[in-house]
């Protein structure tokens, strides 16, 4: 009996050994792939100038204003100028002629230069409205030479902000997990990546699924569910330095993890008292409050827009439905009555709405329900979806899909307009989860 | 009365697991030791009759080939039925199906008569809906099976439960038949 737990342990460790091994690597991958499916009819047209460069820059690289233009079409809400249409390359006020540019029917025009010093490169950047001849924005900002796509993704989010009063998100990050390979030797993998795909680092690679990744509210942290023990439990992984702790290993189902916008605690589900039910653990000691009490499944629960409240799936009116506590503990309230399946809510950050997954006509898409008419919309077109992730500004959903026999993740703006998908270039991808912003 | 409704019922389970052979028409009476050997002397003797006609202990020997070959065949069906170690469920429920019923007795016995078997229930479902309801989903077939199995004579300790939700796929595709055989729980002796 000794020698058996003291083997399992060791096998544990060994276990462990492994898992800490990639983390600590933070291997570069096979990226996902950007495909721009569709771009809105209403995109607004803006001329995203090739920005003028003193000193040299790394070879190979992707250049900021190319960043751009790729970040502000991936929104779908910009329509970007080919720059072999421009009728001159300015880089500071003085040398932008708006006539130019309103023939060309340009409603924006972003300049800028880049300077090289040392280790270090420096953008000079200004937007006008061409109509008003007005300048928007006029800023500089700074990153490693090394992080020119950082610098790039910044410059986006800075000029969608100023133009559409929402913040960017093209600096926020994706977590998703990927399958390699069949049965025994599937391999699936934890990873995070810029949200055009780029940047794919491994965070986690085990013989056994991984689920329902989450970010913390400062973007430092995932929680997710492994059955690298064999059975579901939930850890939480700091990302920069690659330590984790299991936080929930009850008898049963451990999973649905979901961060309390503190950060301080998770809802989760345990289905140690015998059934899936919903709890609050405090993280600092791991303390449980049970917040349902069915002998339906409660799951997949996640706090409203407000934090006051929470939305989770239930199956006690016979078949999966969204419903939500008005604080924790309080008397749930049916949300959903569209269809027979209507599961894995996320709300929206103005409080207008609810995400879900919703079969309709024997097709599973995404769906939302607007929270003051109780109105549904389907917002997506394909069949298989599973997973809605918001971004945080509320103006992109993200998705898992199947496309042509294999599977994808989807963007596509929340009211359901341009779309682009992100194919894994090997193996299968599921479980996005679009993280917060950080500054 | 009690006493005897109890001693029928026990023969009844006893001869229904085709374990013990010839309990009903040798009235009872017989130690099963010395009784398997009887046997033997009987088929020996060229089939006759056998054994100073006394008392209810007389007995003809085709009638207790019979009773063996009945307790073989059932024995054997019993085996047969234990092969089927995968079963099924329709999709969104956990109600197990009529035709798993006698495959699950089976195995339900033979955990009640090897109590220090163990035995993982692994819970699935198919890859539409959600991964998270999904694997409640699982768990809750797997809990079903373990309902019926414990109601059937096997004890809770032997059995442990999990679900892999829709993360495991028995086949791999989007057709009705894959989500059909993948919509299951596997039951695997430890």
């Amino acid at each position: 009996m000794t020698n058996k737990t003291s083997r399992q342990t060791i096998a544990r460790s060994l276990i462990s050994g492994c898992l800490l091994l990639f983390m600590a690597l933070g291997q570069a991958n096979a990226e996902l792939l950007i495909r721009i499916t569709e771009g809105a009819d209403s995109a607004i047209p803006i001329a995203v100038v090739p920005f003028a460069v003193s000193g040299t820059l790394p070879a190979g690289e992707d250049r900021v204003a190319t960043i751009v233009q790729a970040d502000l079409t991936m929104s779908g809400e910009f329509r970007p100028l080919e720059p072999s249409k421009m009728l001159s390359l300015p880089s500071q006020r003085s040398e932008v002629y708006f006539r130019d540019w309103r023939l060309l029917g340009q409603r924006y025009v972003l300049v800028g230069q880049l300077t090289r010093s040392g280790d270090r490169v420096e953008a000079r950047y200004e937007l006008f409205d061409v109509n008003r001849e007005e300048r928007l924005l006029g800023e500089t900002a700074s990153a490693p030479v090394s992080n020119i796509r950082s610098l790039g993704h910044h410059i986006s989010d800075k000029v969608y902000e100023a133009i559409t009063g929402v913040p960017g998100v093209f600096s926020t990050k994706l977590a998703y997990v990927t399958v390699t390979g069949e049965g025994n030797s599937s391999r699936y993998r934890l990873q995070v990546s810029d949200v055009d795909g780029k940047r794919s680092r491994i965070r986690l690679e085990s013989s056994e699924p991984i689920l329902s990744p989450a970010w913390s509210p400062d973007g430092e942290k995932l929680a997710y569910v492994s059955f690298e023990t064999g059975k579901p439990a939930i850890f939480v992984h700091e990302i920069a330095t690659g330590e984790r702790t299991k936080v929930a290993d009850f008898p049963g189902l451990n999973s649905a993890p979901s961060w309390s916008p503190d950060g301080r605690s998770l809802l989760m589900t345990l289905s140690r008292d015998g059934n899936a039910e919903i709890y609050q653990m405090n993280l600092a000691d791991r303390s449980l409050t049970r917040l349902t009490d069915h002998w339906a499944i409660d799951t997949e629960p996640t706090w409203d827009h407000s934090g006051r409240g929470i939305f989770f799936t239930s199956d006690r009116s016979g078949g999966p439905q969204i419903y939500h506590m008005e604080r924790p503990g309080a008397e749930p309230r049916r949300v959903t009555f569209g269809s027979r399946y209507n599961a894995r809510p996320r709300p929206d950050p103005s409080g207008d709405y609810v995400y879900y997954v919703h079969q309709r006509n024997n097709a599973f898409h995404i769906a939302r329900t607007n929270l003051k008419t109780g109105e549904e919309v389907v917002i997506t077109r394909t069949e298989s979806d599973e997973s809605p992730s918001l971004s945080p500004n509320g103006r992109l959903l993200i998705y898992a899909t199947q496309q042509g026999g294999s599977s994808v993740l989807t963007v596509v703006s929340s009211d359901g307009g341009a779309a682009y998908s992100l194919p894994a270039s090997d193996g299968a991808v599921s479980e996005p989860a679009w993280g917060p912003i950080t500054r | 009365m009690m006493k005897l409704s109890f001693t029928q019922k026990a023969c009844a389970l006893l001869l229904s697991t085709g374990l013990v052979a010839g309990c009903s028409s040798t009235g009872g009476v017989q130690e099963d030791e010395s009784y398997g050997s009887d046997v033997e002397a009987i088929d020996q003797s060229g089939g006759s009759t056998v054994y100073g006609g006394t008392d209810s202990g007389s007995v003809s020997s085709t009638e207790l080939t019979d009773e063996e070959r009945q307790a073989q065949r059932e024995q054997a069906e019993q085996e047969a039925l234990r092969g089927i170690t995968t079963f099924y469920f329709d999709f969104d429920t956990a109600e197990i199906k009529q035709e798993a019923r006698d495959a699950l007795v089976a195995h339900a016995r033979f955990l009640a008569e090897n109590p220090r078997q163990q035995v993982r229930l692994e819970g699935h479902a198919d890859e539409r809906g959600t991964s998270e309801y999904n694997l409640a989903l699982g768990e809750r077939r797997a809990n079903a099976v373990e309902r019926f199995l414990v109601v059937n004579g096997a004890s809770r300790g032997q059995i442990e439960t999990v679900s892999y939700g829709e993360e495991k796929p028995a086949v791999r595709g989007s057709s009705e038949s894959a989500w059909a055989q993948n919509r299951r729980v596997e039951l695997m002796y430890q």
